[in-house]
């Protein structure tokens, strides 16, 4: 029989550190969500940067230049139909695309998160709620788009309010989901027993523990909103001409891709660039947030 | 089951009245009159009277919507204000279009979404893994009518491989069809397969590491058993949730994609009710698309009894 | 070991399992003999790495498990390196595996006797024709009822004990040599655990399949095998006949583990001197009068009594135990009591006032006056709050005492429950086990409550700590004079720590009474079979 050194019944978990600081370890010892990381922050800074790194204003003609080719000197990206700056344009236009993000996650998640927190916690709210998330689910989000541009004519605004009612419900059964999976647990349990109130429970109890899931499901909606304006833009629905924004550099650039393909061709490379980062990031985030995973 | 059905065909009823009235309100909140388009600029008030009368804009708003939604349900939607056809003939003359892409689409994006999916699922970390991942990553990222363009220069115009815009009906010709619609689905389905093939690492991976797939393998299973009878057949619950949930996005994805292949679909027909203040188009093709999108999530939930045998009449999992 | 000049059917030795480079093994150096026939129990702790051991047997490590050293025989054959395809000809054939929890080690979606069929299949033990009707056959002698009938249903239609019946018939299918069972029946409640433990005794005798048998409870395993492994931290620390491991235990740790377990621990409530706290009143703490406990049946109109008009009292510094299966009314009396579920009928009295309907400022006083311990202090301490604010969110709630004050208390209370000061920071991932179920009870203590309601409060907890935890209860309440309603499966637990018991079944009370007097000399029949039950309890006797 072997023997071995005398063990302690209870010994602690060695000090794994704060749940924050794991969750930042865990974020830098993933290479994709580095790049991710390292991509959002490059583009985040051109975007904020735009108006200083931007070498002539967005709507800037130059009509003596049109369709110059990329690396040509004073356009480094090159020139479109009116000879506007295709790097101006771009830096201008991911400033854009940025805020339509910023301001459509925040419906979402100012909207999205006390309805599905309501509806988890009280029954007879949920039917209601869940019809009104169901309505909006089923409800062609192009056309409310349409009808809200054909309201306000159009706009940053407008195509930020359409994305974020569009992203709503996904963000209610997000939540609720979490709201309905949190309120059974022991510890909420205990929280009724020291008679902790309702508005206690939710904002103190199951409001922190569902963050880690609206976090993810914002990097989610992130992405798919800098797509949406893009497509609403193209279509005319979004941020209307003068002001640049990627989707309507597509579009103009559409109008003469046979007679040169570059006006179309960076812009959406930003727009992957921008959707790529956000999905790597949210993709690394939801593993760290997972307790699950890694150590 | 009898019972779940009605309680699930009710719940329908309800969200289809309320986008009804939503849209019903919602159109009459947008500016401009359809009366005045239809007289022109220059008509004097009698006429445009006689205009709103004859399109009962005269009288108050439930009295409209409750004559709106009776003739709804004998399935007459008015005649276009805007080309005076009656609205049944537009939409039945564009929606097999939009509906044919949109399966098409899903069919592609379901075949290759759950190949791309198990292979990473099986061979997880290593290069398969990396190669799907990557490819769903980057058709997540990128936008789809930008890529649509991009083919068309490249594949179609240059290459000649596909054609840029047209379209032959199935019935007429099928191989003209699939020639025509081939590449918008492919378009229209990438970043839908993305999603798909997401889901399903997901799910297989989940399921893979779960308790009874090591049941399995004790029994002396092969693994080419244990990823299809046990990891595939699991995982199917979770990619026919993912599939109901993108057709809606689907039919809307179409209209962006319609446009750039310039196909007679549904897209077309939103985008120009809008534009001209058409109020029937507009209210027809909100409920239509509406309803697509019930039936379609009624028919995943009741796929759910046959691949899932834990639901049952309640309709939940245990 | 008797007859050491036959071949061993299994011999393990100095195996090393490790899951990432460089972190310590899971399995180190451990080694043990199976003869053909013979019935083995590896015991220890979670963490022990009696599990991993088992799977690498098979073959079967989870993730990045690797054996990195030491050797698997089977039959002289060496298999610690085999490829996939001779581990898949062996797993089932030669060895058979009956996993730990029924309910998730079935194919949710396939029906039971299809996947007792492919066994046969994979090994042509039959053709695909003959293999349904064979695979009734199996089920039917697993023990499972109308195997017929069961054979054609999923795995939710079953119950628990079904389930493990139907994974015992995939294990046995074949007629291995060797049925590994790795805590065939921790998942299950007593008495049905029982008669699946001798039903595959029985079935192991009768085919002359040998049982490699891994559990934490030592007194399962001296029960049921002829040898018992001792594991404790990936290392073997003491091997023997199993009798002699329980008398006359070598090791230091097997010594502590055969005092810890609960079946044999000398009941600990003798150290309250009896009568000392009931002189001063004789009205009960708490006083539960014909409750009634009923719910809707949806859809049917039909009303299910989950609990039926019980009726006991906890006397004031004693502990009174509610023991029962699964489905026996248990934690719904406790909710009920506790005033997180409302009772349909009957009376409830805590220091002679009527709880049932309370509302509003009474509610909250009587709320104050008792808190609950629940089973899991996993799921218990909200993970986003640190020692200090969990402890002191009671506090906050009802007002007591300013930040300064309160941080003094906090200190007082983690004295109380034996926790160095240091962790008030701490987070509960950062806290083991029973350092977590001790911060429970220090918030349970907060306010200064006359009862304390523990429900299953010890029995996710390993072994020893689950000694402790008992003893740190048993000096709270002879320091504080608290308490308790103590609500477990688990009798000899019971036994070591209550004054009087109230035995549940389906609702109803079957039995209550002293502890003494029930234990003893049960008069229901049904308290018999809960007695009979406990693993080891023949051999404690």
């Amino acid at each position: 029989m072997t023997a071995i050194a005398e063990t302690p019944a209870e010994t602690p978990v060695a000090n794994l550190g704060r749940v924050r600081g794991r969750v930042v370890r865990k974020l830098l010892h993933n290479p994709m969500g580095l790049v991710g990381g390292a991509l959002l922050l490059i583009v985040i800074l051109a975007g904020v940067l735009a108006p200083w790194l931007a070498p002539y204003s967005p709507t800037e003609v130059h009509f003596s230049t049109p369709f110059q080719q990329p690396g040509t000197v004073g356009f480094a990206l090159g020139t479109d139909d009116l000879g506007r700056d295709v790097l101006s344009r771009v830096l201008y236009g991911a400033r854009a695309s940025f805020e339509v993000g910023v301001l459509s996650v925040l419906l979402a998640v100012v909207v999205g998160v006390p309805l599905g927190l309501l509806s988890g916690y009280w029954h007879w709210l949920d039917t209601l709620v869940s019809r009104l998330a169901d309505l909006m689910l089923a409800f062609p989000f192009l056309i409310l788009a349409v009808g809200l541009a054909a309201i306000n004519g159009g706009g940053l605004g407008n195509a930020a309010i359409a994305l974020g009612i569009a992203n709503i419900p996904t963000m209610i059964r997000v939540v609720r989901a979490e709201t309905l999976r949190l309120k059974d647990t022991d510890f909420v349990l205990a929280a009724h027993t020291m008679d902790a109130g309702a508005w206690r429970i939710l904002g103190q109890h199951i409001l922190p523990n569902a963050l880690s899931a609206i976090i993810v499901q914002a990097t989610v909606i992130m992405p798919a909103a800098v797509l949406g304006e893009a497509v609403l833009s193209f279509l005319g629905l979004g941020i209307q001409p003068p002001k640049p924004s990627l989707g309507i550099m597509l579009s103009d650039a559409q109008q003469y891709l046979f007679r040169t393909p570059w006006p179309a061709v960076f812009p959406g490379i930003v727009i992957a660039l921008i959707c790529l980062g956000f999905n790597l990031f949210g993709d690394a985030l939801r593993d760290a947030l997972d307790p699950k995973t890694g150590k | 089951m009898l019972r779940y059905l009605f309680h699930r065909l009710w719940q329908s009823a309800v969200t289809l009245v309320l986008a009804s009235i939503v849209v019903f309100v919602g159109v009459r909140a947008l500016p401009g009159d359809p009366a005045l388009a239809m007289a022109g600029e220059n008509a004097d008030p009698a006429t445009i009277k006689a205009i709103r009368a004859q399109l009962g804009l005269d009288q108050s708003l439930p009295v409209q919507y409750l004559r709106f939604a009776g003739h709804a349900l004998t399935g007459d939607f008015g005649k276009s204000t805007a080309t005076g056809m009656p609205v049944n003939q537009m939409i039945g003359a564009t929606l097999p279009v939009t509906i044919q892409l949109a399966l098409y689409a899903m069919a592609i994006a379901v075949l290759a979404g759950m190949t791309a999916g198990v292979v990473a699922a099986v061979f997880r970390g290593r290069w398969p893994e990396w190669a799907a991942n990557g490819f769903s990553l980057l058709a997540l990222s990128v936008p789809t009518f930008w890529v649509g363009i991009l083919a068309i220069l490249y594949l179609s115009v240059q290459l000649g491989w596909f054609p840029a815009s047209g379209y032959v009906a199935l019935s007429e010709n099928p191989l003209r069809w699939m020639y025509y619609l081939t590449l918008p689905a492919l378009i229209l389905g990438i970043s839908h397969a993305a999603v798909i093939q997401r889901q399903t690492r997901a799910s297989m991976v989940g399921t893979l590491t779960a308790d009874f797939v090591r049941t399995a393998r004790a029994k002396g299973l092969g693994s080419g058993a244990v990823i299809l009878r046990y990891g595939l057949r699991n995982s199917l619950i979770v990619v026919t949730t993912v599939i109901g949930l993108q057709l809606g996005g689907l039919i809307a994805g179409g209209v962006v994609t319609e446009r750039i292949f310039s196909l007679p679909g549904m897209g077309k027909l939103t985008l120009d009710s809008v534009f001209t203040r058409d109020y029937p188009v507009i209210q027809a093709v909100v409920l239509v698309v509406t309803a697509a999108y019930i039936v379609i999530n009624l028919l995943i939930d009741l796929l759910y009894t046959a691949i899932d045998p834990r639901i049952r009449v309640s309709g939940r999992a245990q | 070991m008797t007859r050491s000049d036959a071949e061993p059917l299994l011999e393990v030795s100095d195996l090393e399992v490790s899951f990432a480079a460089g972190a310590v093994p899971a399995v180190q150096g451990a080694g043990f003999r199976l003869m053909p026939g013979q019935r083995v129990a590896v015991v220890g702790e979670s963490g022990s790495g009696k599990s991993t051991t088992a799977h690498a047997v098979m073959g079967l490590l989870p993730g990045s498990g690797r054996v990195t050293g030491g050797r698997i025989r089977l039959r002289g054959e060496d298999i610690t390196y085999a490829d996939e395809k001779r581990l898949r000809r062996l797993r089932g054939r030669e060895i058979g595996l009956v996993p730990q929890d029924p309910m998730s080690n079935l194919n949710p979606v396939a029906r039971v006797g299809r996947q007792v069929a492919e066994t046969l299949v994979v090994h042509g033990m039959a053709s695909r024709r003959e293999a349904p009707a064979r695979a009734v056959e199996i089920l039917g002698e697993a023990g499972l009822p109308e195997p017929a009938r069961r054979a054609r249903q999923y795995p939710h239609e079953l119950s628990g004990g079904m389930r493990q019946r139907v994974l015992i018939a995939i294990g046995l299918a074949c007629r291995p040599d060797l049925l590994i069972a790795d805590e065939p029946t921790s998942a299950l409640d007593v008495t049905v655990q029982r008669q699946i433990l001798d039903h595959l005794e029985n079935l192991t005798k009768e085919l002359g399949t040998a049982l490699l048998l891994v559990t934490h409870d030592l007194g399962l395993a001296v029960d049921r095998a002829d040898q018992v492994v001792v594991m404790s931290k990936g290392k073997v620390v003491e091997a023997g006949p199993a009798r002699q491991i329980l008398t006359d235990p070598e090791h230091e740790y097997t010594r502590r583990l055969v005092t810890a377990a609960p079946s044999l621990a000398t009941p600990r409530r003798r150290a309250v001197v009896p009568g000392e706290h009931s002189q001063h009143s004789e009205e009960p703490v708490l006083e539960v009068d014909r409750v009634s406990k009923e719910y809707r049946i949806p859809g049917r109109g039909g009303v299910l009594r989950a609990v039926d008009e019980v009726s006991f009292t906890v006397g004031r510094g004693r502990t009174t135990a509610i023991v029962g299966e699964s489905g026996s009314g248990k934690t719904t009396t406790a909710r009920m009591v506790l005033g997180l579920v409302p009772a349909t009928t009957g009376a409830i009295r805590l220091d002679g006032s009527e709880m049932v309907g309370l509302r509003g400022a009474r509610l909250r006083a009587a709320r104050r006056a008792m808190q609950p311990v629940f089973q899991d202090p996993y799921a218990s301490l909200d993970p986003t709050f640190t020692v200090e604010r969990l402890i002191t969110e009671p506090l906050r709630i009802f007002g007591v005492g300013d930040r300064a004050e309160r941080r003094v208390r906090v200190l007082e209370l983690l004295e109380q429950v034996a926790l160095p000061a240091a962790v008030t920071q701490r987070y509960p991932n950062e806290l083991s086990g029973g350092q977590r179920q001790r911060v429970a009870i220090a918030r349970a203590l907060a306010l200064g409550p006359r009862l304390v309601v523990c429900d299953e409060a010890v029995s996710a907890l390993d072994v020893l700590v689950q000694d402790q935890i008992l003893k740190l209860l048993d000096t709270l309440q002879h320091e504080l004079g608290l308490s308790y309603l103590f609500i477990s499966h688990d009798l000899s637990v019971v036994r070591s720590i209550a004054h009087d018991v109230v035995v549940m079944r389906g609702g109803r009370v079957v039995e209550q009474g002293p502890v003494d007097q029930v234990l003893n000399s049960p008069a229901d029949p049904y308290t018999q079979q809960l007695l009979e039950a406990i693993p080891g309890a023949g051999t404690f006797n």
